[in-house]
């Protein structure tokens, strides 16, 4: 007679669930889940030793790629934290400017994240209907910086331009003819922030409707309910920050604690879960996209009113405009400079978090004075999420891990760096 | 000798005659799935292959035919064959009592009810077999999730097939649809209404589709059962679900929606009106009702978790049928009308 | 009588038939060009740890032994759904009496925690 043995699993890299590239061993006894063990680096890309190696502006395209589904969020903390060490601060509409881009990637963020969960737990139709959404805020991106993702629009001392007076059209093709296409180019007649409010007046009615299709589900919620508790002490003990940490019922938020940029001038407020569940944190993150809304409206009505420079005027740091390089031998020397081997740094350590939209994206930047990073270490919050997966998903079913899992907003970009 | 050949011949050609519409309603209930699903979630569906992508399904068998058949190198081959096999089987086979009309059926046997019962608990084997053959663990689970599942399913769908031939008095399928002329009220749908929802549950956790397809679970086992299989392998299980699907459907039309009744019978006036209609169009109306309902639930609702569908069947769905049938015994036993009065 | 089941019988043989000839179909027309990493089991990528074919939760037989009493229930309850106009009150009641007892059964069942899963 044999006894009987634990399964051992291995769950994922090529799984439907594992968000990327996770690999999980899982000990399983019937389907109750003993232990989980993630294992982490197959997606490792040498971000911090990369960023070493070149002038600090170049590396700001790397920080895109670590959390590739909040890609302004990612370059922000890395701008800070060279702002820091240079100490200057960027014109009052760029940080607006930089407010309405973080939350639009939060709202990017929780769109993709929501998606994929309901997909986890086997409703596909949400996943597609926020794509729908998310297509227009990447029309966004590609308006400010003509790339879709990967946009690396944030400068160290602003943004790289101002925000544009038109928005990119559709043209008619084999596939859209011109009714069809002026259909489609309906809210592109004026400028990106026409667009941009134009979206955030539907998107709360959008948010109703995956609402309907969730939160009162009784599906929905007896796959969420009670699974994956993470009292609040713990959710601290265990480094959680974002939703994560919001969902077990802890008040904090960066924007709020500790504001940078213009936060603190923006009405809005941070939602907190009681039970810290899965389903306390889908709902955080739900009203997140609404209160991100708001955050953007208030942008939209600043930035409308308030025209100004997007970039201090320090051409040690900054670039100089393409017309005065034309006709300025001293504007041709800075951009070459700058260009080539980029500015100093002074010497010096900062650390500088923003609230990303999956927690703390915090940049530890170490200068030894040189044109290029001495270090540079990443704090990315998916990390001490998924460390906590063990402990969150023992006793539950392999059901709940996918579950637990898709709460947990994991990227493996960030994780692996 | 010739004369049997005769019969021989003559039933090989009518089995023809309902496997071939079969398949090709088959085909296009795949095709229907994709675009109803397609436009329920803002997108067009299949529309490249023929007009309006209308050619899709057999674009798909051809491709799925042409593939490799991969056979795991720790499998046991020849279960890992015949499992695909046994699972198109008894889907198939059913449909020999399932009465198209008045009269149109393969063979009027009067333990109708009793075959489909027997046939329909055997396509768990199918499942099973494929599970265990594969010798993978995300078969593995899928087949054992399949077994209890299926087993926890066929009770109540057995209870609520006993509140019918209670109703019915008979267990030939077209005695039971006989039993409901005399206009909509009586169709059993509404004396069995407890019935009627839990045979139509169990209905969908038996063919494994959403939201009870945790046999597949796309993403938590993968694919389950046939996680392991391609081209025609997975072509047969693909055709088996789906042909058990239709049968639910014409089942739950045949037990509870009068089969081939019209709805208009017995209203004077618009009753003529209609009298043209076939009854064969009228069940494939109600048929494709329940199966435009399997799609429209499997694009909404999300997947339920293993415990939480035993649960739902075990206590829920059992306990409804026992008090239902008890309710039923005693209607039948009192005579109660509109529906029992004799 | 019987001949009401040869169809039956005929159509088993041709729904068989109809799977023999698809797989073959495929086998023939599929191509055969098998590898040892085409060839090994689906584990998401890795080799699995063991076989698996191990002996699994007790749990699942327990639903197998509970299906078999219910199953063999329904079974006794068709011939007396059919039979239910002229039986009488006697096999009601001595049906019910039945039911009543299995019911039982099962809330003993449901009380001790067969029924659970976690």
């Amino acid at each position: 007679m044999t006894e009987i043995r634990n399964y051992t699993l291995n769950f994922g890299p090529q799984h439907p669930a594992a968000h990327g590239v996770l690999r999980l061993i899982l000990e399983l006894d019937g389907e109750v889940i003993v232990r989980a063990d993630p294992h982490i680096g197959l997606l490792h890309r040498a971000t911090e030793k990369l960023a070493e190696t070149k002038p600090f502006n170049q590396s700001i395209g790397y920080m895109d790629r670590l959390d590739y589904v909040s890609m302004m969020a990612n370059e922000h903390g890395y701008v800070l934290a060279i702002e820091k060490l240079l100490g200057i601060t960027p014109p009052i509409r760029a940080q607006y400017i930089r407010v309405m881009f973080d939350e639009i990637t939060r709202v990017l963020n929780h769109l993709l994240w929501l998606g994929a969960t309901a997909l986890d737990i086997g409703a596909m139709t949400v996943f597609l209907y926020c794509f729908r959404e998310r297509e227009d805020l990447f029309d966004c991106y590609e308006a400010v910086s003509g790339a879709r993702m990967h946009a690396t629009y944030y400068r160290p001392g602003g943004v790289y331009r101002d925000l544009p007076n038109k928005m990119p059209q559709y043209q008619p093709s084999r596939w859209h003819n011109e009714k069809q296409v002026d259909a489609m180019n309906a809210n592109r007649e004026g400028s990106l922030l026409d667009f941009i409010w134009a979206f955030t007046e539907r998107f709360p009615k959008c948010v109703d409707e995956y609402e309907t299709l969730l939160t009162d589900n009784r599906i929905w919620k007896q796959r969420t309910v009670n699974i994956g508790v993470v009292p609040p002490e713990r959710a601290i003990q265990l480094g959680f920050t974002g939703p994560m940490l919001r969902g077990s019922g802890v008040e904090w938020d960066l924007r709020k604690k500790q504001p940078y940029e213009v936060y603190d001038q923006i009405d809005f407020s941070i939602p907190v879960g009681v039970n810290g569940d899965c389903y306390d944190r889908y709902l955080v993150r739900v009203e997140e996209l609404r209160q991100s809304n708001r955050i953007i409206r208030q942008c939209v009505e600043w930035l409308r009113a308030n025209p100004g420079p997007v970039v201090i005027n320090d051409h040690k740091i900054v670039p100089p405009r393409r017309q005065e390089m034309k006709d300025d031998m001293e504007s041709l020397i800075h951009h070459f400079k700058l260009f080539t081997e980029g500015y100093s740094v002074p010497a010096g350590e900062a650390y500088a978090a923003v609230e990303a939209p999956k927690g703390e994206f915090g940049v530890y930047l170490v200068s030894d004075g040189a044109n290029k990073p001495y270090r540079l270490k990443v704090r990315a919050p998916g990390f001490s999420h998924l460390a906590a997966l063990d402990e969150m998903v023992r006793g539950h079913m392999l059901a709940d891990a996918v579950a637990i899992l898709a709460s947990q907003d994991i990227v493996f970009g960030e994780i692996d760096r | 000798m010739f004369d049997q050949l005769q019969t021989l011949i003559w039933i090989i050609i009518k089995i023809t005659v309902i496997v071939l519409p079969l398949l090709i309603l088959v085909a296009y209930v795949t095709y229907a799935e994709r675009k109803v699903i397609g436009y329920i979630q803002v997108r067009v569906g299949p529309n490249r292959v023929g007009l309006k992508g209308l050619l899709q399904p057999f674009a798909d068998l051809i491709k799925l035919v042409f593939k490799e058949i991969v056979v795991p190198s720790r499998s046991n081959p020849y279960l890992f064959i015949i499992a695909p096999i046994l699972s198109l089987v008894p889907a198939l086979i059913a449909w020999a009592v399932v009465p198209f009309s008045d009269g149109l059926v393969l063979s009027n046997i009067n333990a109708g009810v009793l075959f489909l019962f027997a046939v329909s608990s055997l396509s768990v084997y199918g499942v099973l077999v494929a599970g265990w053959a594969s010798n993978s663990k995300y078969a593995m689970f899928g087949a054992l999730r399949s077994a209890a599942q299926t087993v926890s399913y066929e009770i109540a769908m057995g209870f609520s097939l006993v509140g019918v031939l209670m109703a019915a008095g008979s267990m030939n399928l077209s005695q039971i649809v006989a039993a409901q002329s005399g206009g909509i009220w009586q169709w059993y749908f509404l004396p069995l209404l407890p019935l009627f929802v839990v045979f139509w549950i169990s209905g969908i956790a038996e063919t494994n589709r959403a939201p009870f397809d945790l046999v597949e679970g796309e993403s938590e086992i993968v694919a389950g059962f046939h996680v392991e299989y391609s081209g025609v392998g997975f072509a047969l299980f693909f055709l088996a679900e789906y042909a058990s699907m239709v049968l639910i459907s014409v089942l739950l039309s045949l037990f509870f929606l009068g089969g081939w009744l019209s709805p208009f019978e017995g209203i004077p006036g618009i009753e003529k009106l209609f009298a043209w209609i076939p009854g064969f169009a009228w069940l494939f109306i109600k048929t494709a009702f329940f199966l435009f309902v399997y799609i429209w639930i499997r694009a909404t609702f999300p997947r339920y978790r293993y415990d939480q569908l035993m649960r739902l069947g075990w206590k829920v769905l059992i306990p409804v049928t026992l008090v239902w049938i008890a309710v039923l015994g005693i209607l039948i036993k009192c005579h109660c009308p509109p529906w029992f009065a004799i | 009588m019987l001949e009401h089941y040869f169809p039956i019988l005929v159509f088993v043989a041709m729904a068989f038939a109809f799977g023999i000839v698809l797989v073959t179909a495929g086998r023939l027309s599929g191509g055969r060009n098998p590898d040892s990493e085409k060839n090994s089991p689906y584990e998401c990528g890795f080799s699995p740890f063991e076989s698996a074919r191990l002996p699994f939760d007790v749990r699942f037989y327990l639903v197998a032994i509970l299906f078999i009493i219910f199953d063999l229930e329904t079974a006794f309850l068709f011939p007396w759904a059919l039979a239910i106009r002229t039986i009488g009150w006697f096999g009601f009641i001595a049906m019910a009496l039945f039911l009543g007892l299995l019911v039982i059964g099962f809330i003993y069942e449901w009380k001790k925690g067969a029924l659970e899963w976690e």
